[in-house]
């Protein structure tokens, strides 16, 4: 098996994605080794068989022209600059006046936006026949599900001598970032701890204010950001026991 | 490779030109006309509504094929198609070797359309989309990585296991012809 350690990385040689001076090693090696070249061949046959079959659907004309209608010349933010704020200063101190109330106004619907989606992905999932994918009390093997599946590692709390039992975990998405759901039980109460990467998200500043959260959302909600992750927990316990399960996650990382 | 070196007027300017591959990816997941055109008119309202926030320089195409495959993921279909996610490990192992003997080479050959096309329908979603990425959108590792928001190393594991599990579903179809 002389030609395994090439083998191992013919795919990426084929779909050129070796550094240059590797990828020339690999022409030569190609080129003199008739098992590589012919596997080279029968991969790149493939590839091609691929590339020409996945070419199947196409979009009706008519589903073009509507989709074409909705979109049709949404300019980008910020086209025009601020050059007109210079024009009187007057006009600038009621154009600062007005960006900050809209600002403000932005990160208000913002915040209650993020809030309802977290409630939403609580709610959703405890009304699903199958509300977790990885079913274990053990936080040992809840933990490692998500590797892999998830683009960050988090901790997750010892619960020995605590009132609080996982009952699972699944993968979520907030903002197109993808994230880990997680399932606790308290006295009968379904919490859901939530972690994204911090980046990932399109947060308001106003979230890092722990207290605040919006009255329309009938549950109680803690959120906080440690070590480059955001965590969200929410469910419709006590306040006191959502700042219980908190600090435990808090103490964990 | 999409990239934005130059500020573009519109969302419909970088949008559009997406539109066709966009359509025939969504219809790959959902297998149905209908699906796929509700697929697409949500990612692109969902695109629309966060384009504001998009930052130049980064990948807009990576960025929309992300979208789509999140709503297709939590749609009815692909949550569906979810649950049939292995629960295997994809550690970054060695790739799998090529079996020497290769019907499917001669399936090649013969340049056999709808067998190709009724192998990959075969796949489990998370083969299937990462095959489509890499081999019809000719997306890099980088790019698949980003779309599909899992590390290189996951993708290229990934890639080698769809690419296996192909060739063997084109070798049952070719003993079954």
């Amino acid at each position: 098996m002389v030609c395994e350690s090439w083998k191992t990385k013919l795919d990426a040689y084929l779909d050129g994605e070796l550094p240059s001076e590797e990828t020339r090693a690999f022409d030569i090696h190609v080129h003199n080794c008739p098992y590589c070249s012919a596997d080279a061949l029968t991969r790149v046959q493939t590839k091609r068989a691929i590339q020409v079959a996945g070419k199947r659907f196409t979009p009706s004309a008519e589903f073009r022209r509507r989709m074409q209608q909705n979109i049709a010349a949404k300019p980008r933010r910020g086209r025009f600059g601020f050059a007109w704020m210079t024009a009187t200063p007057a006009i600038a101190v009621l154009a600062v006046v007005a960006l900050t109330a809209t600002y403000n106004e932005r990160e208000r619907v913002r915040t209650e936006q993020v809030y309802g989606e977290v409630a939403d992905l609580h709610v959703a999932t405890l009304a699903s026949s199958s509300p977790v994918d990885v079913i274990s009390t053990d936080r040992h093997t809840v933990k490692p599900w998500f590797q892999g599946k998830i683009p960050f590692a988090f901790d997750l709390p010892e619960l020995k001598d605590s009132e609080f039992s996982l009952l699972g975990g699944r993968m979520t998405y907030l903002d197109q970032a993808p994230g880990a759901h997680l399932i606790y039980d308290v006295r009968k109460h379904h919490i859901s701890v939530f972690v994204f990467q911090e980046q990932s998200l399109r947060l308001p500043g106003r979230l890092n204010e722990n207290s605040f959260a919006p009255k329309d959302v009938s549950f109680n909600v803690e959120t906080w950001s440690q070590g480059g992750l955001r965590y969200f927990i929410i469910g419709d316990a006590s306040a006191a026991d959502i700042d219980g399960l908190a600090r435990l996650f808090k103490g964990a990382s | 490779m999409t990239r934005l070196d130059t500020q573009p007027d519109s969302f419909e300017e970088l949008a559009m030109p997406l539109f066709d591959r966009l359509y025939n990816f969504a219809h790959w997941l959902t297998h149905n006309r209908e699906e796929a055109e509700d697929l697409v008119q949500e990612t692109y309202a969902k695109a629309l509504k966060g384009f504001s926030s998009f930052r130049l320089g980064t990948n807009f195409r990576a960025w929309m094929y992300r979208i789509l495959r999140n709503t297709f993921l939590t749609s009815r279909t692909g949550l569906k198609a979810a649950m049939t996610l292995s629960l295997d490990s994809e550690e970054d192992g060695p790739e799998l070797p090529l079996e020497d003997d290769t019907p499917e080479t001669i399936l090649m050959e013969r340049s056999n359309l709808q067998l190709v096309q009724s192998a990959i329908d075969k796949l489990p979603v998370y083969f299937r989309e990462i095959l489509l990425l890499c081999d019809v959108e000719e997306m890099s590792y980088q790019e698949i990585a980003e779309t599909l928001s899992i590390p290189i190393g996951t993708v290229m594991s990934r890639l080698s296991r769809a690419r296996k599990t192909l060739r063997d579903g084109l070798r049952l179809q070719f003993q079954k012809g």
